[in-house]
C-alpha cells in the first residue's frame, strides 16, 4: 500500500488511571496522528505478545502493530515479555510458567521468514497459558508492503477467537481534512494509518457513506457552489454525479444490498427524503411533511429507514418502513435529536442529543427505549459504528479544533484521535473487509 | 494455510476537479461593484441604493435564534425594504443564501439553513415579489462568517444572506 505520508503513532494506555504502558510503533519522522485511550473493558484480557522471530529485519514492528491494535480496544492488557530469553516462537519453547508468573491469559509467538522470491512468510500462534493448547495457528504469505495489513489480520484473529466478536482492525475509516480553505475527502486504516486523498476541493465536503461492499464512497460536494451528491469507485478514483437535482442535495444513504441510496432534496423549498436507484435513475419521493426531513439511515435488514425530522417542532428521530410511508417517533428525551444511524446488528441506534447545551453520543435501544449517553465531550457530530458494533467514531472538537474520537458501545472505552495539521470531521467507518 | 488478498488500492486523486474558492460571504457584502441596471432608478447622486450606507438596503443579514427559522421582528424592515426594491426593479433578482452555526449535525443545519433562506423568500412573496427574482440556497453551517466557538460567532453565522445576482 502507498503511503502518502510518515506517521508516527503513540497509543498512551491508563488503566484504571495508572498508566500501564507505552507503544512506540515504528513510523516515519513526522507526527501526524496521536490516539489517547481512556478507561478500559469491564474486563481486560491478559495477553502477552512475543517479539516474532527475525521480526527486527522488518521495516516495522509487527507485534507492535498487533499490539497498539488489541490495546486500542480496550479489551487487553498488554502483558511485558521483556526478559524472557530467549524469546520463544515455537510451542514447545514456551515456558508456560514465565508468562504465568506475569499474569497473561494469553501467549502470540510467531516468526517471519523471507522467501526467494522476496516475499514474507509470517507464523504466528494463538496459545492459551493456562490451559498450555493452542487456540490459533495461522501463516501469512505477503509483500513487504503488507506488514501493517498483515498485523492487523493477525490482531483480528486474536481479537475474534479472544472476544467472540469479529475484529474491525483491517478496516477502513473515511473522513473529511480541512487545512485552510482546502478540504480534502481522505481514506485512512482504522488506525489512522496510510491517509490518501480521494477528493480535494477549495469548497466543503460533507456527509461521505461508504457502500456495503466498501467499494464506493457517496459524499456530498459544495464545488459548484451547492451541495451536490457524488459516488466515487475508490479503485480507480472514477466518480459521477449521483444527484444535482434544484436546489440542495445532500445526506446519501445506502441501501444494504447496494441497489439504492436515500438523499434529501429541496425540490419543494424544504428538505424531504427521497430514493434514487444507484445510477440515480428511478426518483422516489419517501417523506411528505411540510417541515424538514433528513439524514436518512437503512436498517440492515433493509427495510426500515430512521432519520431526523422537526415535524413534531425541534428535531427528532423517526422510523419509516424504507419504501416510504407513516413514520413513528423514536426519540422523546430532549428537544434536539440528530444524525441516527443503525447498530450493525440493527437492536439500536445511535444518534447525537443535545442536553444542558452539550451535544453528546447517545445510543437508545429499540426495544427498551432505553438512552445511554456515552461522551462527555461538548460539540459531539456524525456517529458512525464499527462493523461489530463494538465503538462508535463520531467527531468532536478539543480546543477549537475538530477532532475525531471513538466511545465503544457501552460508553467504557474512550479514544481520541487528533490530526496535528488540520480539522477533522464526518467520519464514517468503513465496512468489514472481504 | 490462510492466503491474505491484499490488493493495491488506488484511490485516485481528483483535485483537477475542485473548483476554486468563493469569495467569503461576508466580503461579498462589502464589495458590491453597485453595478446593477437597477441603482441607475436610485435618488440622489446616483448612490446605488443597495451600497448607500445611509439605506436599510445596504443591510443584507437577517439574523435568527438557535434551531429556529422564524424572521424576528427586527429584521422585518429590512426584509419589507427589500421586497419593496425588489417589486419595483423586476429587473433585479437575489439569491437568499441560508446559513447555521456550528452545533449540530452538519445536514440537520443544511436542512435548518434552507429553511432559513425559505422563511425569508415567504415573507417577500407575501409582500408580492415574484418567485422568478428569488433563488435559495444553503450552505449549513460550512461557510462561517465567525470562526470562534461561542454565542459571539455562533450568532453571527445564525443567518440568511440577500446576495443580489451581479454582485
Amino acid at each position: 500500500m502507498k503511503r502518502l505520508f510518515a506517521f508516527q503513532y503513540a497509543v498512551r494506555h491508563w488503566l484504571q488511571g495508572l498508566a500501564a504502558m507505552a507503544f512506540l510503533a515504528a513510523g516515519g519522522a513526522q507526527a501526524a496522528l496521536t490516539i489517547d485511550i481512556v478507561g478500559s473493558g469491564a474486563t481486560q484480557i491478559p495477553v502477552a505478545i512475543v517479539p516474532f522471530a527475525q521480526e527486527n529485519m522488518l521495516s516495522q514492528s509487527l507485534t507492535g502493530v498487533v499490539g497498539a491494535d488489541l490495546t486500542r480496544s480496550g479489551l487487553f492488557k498488554m502483558v511485558d515479555t521483556a526478559g524472557i530469553t530467549p524469546p520463544p516462537s515455537q510451542p514447545n519453547e514456551v515456558r508456560y510458567p514465565d508468562f504465568r508468573g506475569r499474569g497473561a491469559d494469553a501467549i502470540v509467538i510467531g516468526a517471519v521468514a523471507t522467501q526467494p522470491d522476496g516475499r514474507l512468510n509470517v507464523q504466528f500462534r494463538l496459545l492459551d497459558a493456562a490451559r498450555q493448547t493452542q487456540l490459533l495457528g495461522l501463516s501469512y504469505t505477503v509483500a513487504p508492503t503488507q506488514l501493517r495489513q498483515t498485523a492487523h489480520r493477525i490482531a483480528d484473529a486474536i481479537y475474534e477467537k479472544l472476544t467472540g466478536d469479529v475484529g474491525v482492525f483491517s478496516t477502513k475509516i473515511a473522513y473529511i481534512l480541512k487545512r485552510g480553505k482546502r478540504y480534502e475527502l481522505q481514506v485512512a486504516d482504522a488506525d489512522g494509518y496510510g491517509p490518501q486523498t480521494v477528493l480535494a476541493s477549495n469548497e466543503p465536503i460533507i456527509s461521505p457513506a461508504w457502500s456495503a461492499d466498501g467499494s464506493k464512497l457517496a459524499y456530498v460536494s459544495f464545488e459548484q457552489k451547492k451541495p451536490i451528491v457524488y459516488v466515487q469507485n475508490l479503485a480507480n478514483g472514477q466518480r459521477r454525479v449521483l444527484s444535482a437535482f434544484k436546489g440542495n442535495n445532500s445526506a446519501p444513504a445506502w441501501s444494504p444490498d447496494g441497489s439504492k441510496l436515500a438523499v434529501v432534496l429541496t425540490l419543494e423549498g424544504h428538505s424531504q427524503i427521497y430514493s434514487l436507484n444507484a445510477d440515480g435513475s428511478g426518483l422516489k419521493r419517501l417523506t411528505n411533511s411540510p417541515l424538514v426531513d433528513t439524514e436518512p439511515n437503512f436498517s440492515p435488514d433493509g427495510q426500515w429507514i430512521i432519520f431526523t425530522s422537526d415535524r413534531s417542532g425541534g428535531p427528532q428521530i423517526y422510523r419509516m418502513p424504507a419504501s416510504g410511508g407513516s413514520a413513528t417517533r423514536l426519540t422523546f428525551e430532549g428537544s434536539y435529536n440528530v444524525t441516527p444511524r443503525y447498530a450493525p446488528d440493527g437492536k439500536s441506534f445511535a444518534f447525537i442529543q443535545r442536553s444542558n447545551g452539550s451535544f453528546n453520543v447517545a445510543v437508545q435501544d429499540f426495544a427498551t427505549g432505553q438512552v445511554q449517553v456515552l461522551t462527555d465531550t461538548k460539540l459531539d457530530e456524525s456517529p458512525s459504528f464499527a462493523p461489530n458494533g463494538k465503538m462508535i467514531l463520531y467527531a468532536t472538537e478539543i480546543r477549537g479544533r475538530g477532532t475525531l474520537a471513538a466511545v465503544s458501545s457501552d460508553g467504557r472505552v474512550k479514544q481520541r484521535l487528533s490530526e496535528m495539521s488540520g480539522d477533522v470531521r464526518e467520519p464514517a467507518w468503513g465496512p468489514l473487509v472481504k | 494455510m490462510k492466503k491474505l488478498m491484499l490488493s493495491v488500492v488506488v484511490l485516485g486523486l481528483l483535485a483537477g476537479c475542485a473548483s476554486q474558492g468563493t469569495k467569503d460571504q461576508a466580503v461579498v457584502e462589502e464589495r458590491g461593484t453597485g453595478a446593477t441596471t437597477a441603482g441607475m432608478e436610485g435618488k440622489g447622486v446616483g448612490m446605488d441604493p443597495l451600497h448607500d450606507p445611509s439605506n436599510i438596503l445596504s443591510k443584507r443579514s437577517v439574523y435568527f435564534d438557535f434551531d429556529k427559522y422564524e424572521v424576528k421582528d427586527e429584521y422585518k424592515p429590512l426584509v419589507e425594504a427589500h421586497a419593496k426594491y425588489l417589486s419595483g426593479n423586476k429587473a433585479a433578482s437575489v439569491v437568499l443564501q441560508g446559513n447555521a452555526d456550528e452545533r449540530g449535525s452538519r445536514e440537520y443545519n443544511l436542512a435548518l439553513g434552507q429553511r432559513r433562506a425559505e422563511a425569508v423568500k415567504k415573507m417577500m412573496n407575501v409582500l408580492g415579489v415574484s418567485d422568478s427574482q428569488m433563488e435559495t440556497v444553503s450552505f449549513g453551517e460550512e461557510k462561517p462568517v465567525a470562526e470562534c466557538h461561542e454565542e459571539s460567532c455562533w450568532s453571527q453565522n445564525r443567518r440568511t444572506d440577500i446576495v443580489y445576482k451581479g454582485e
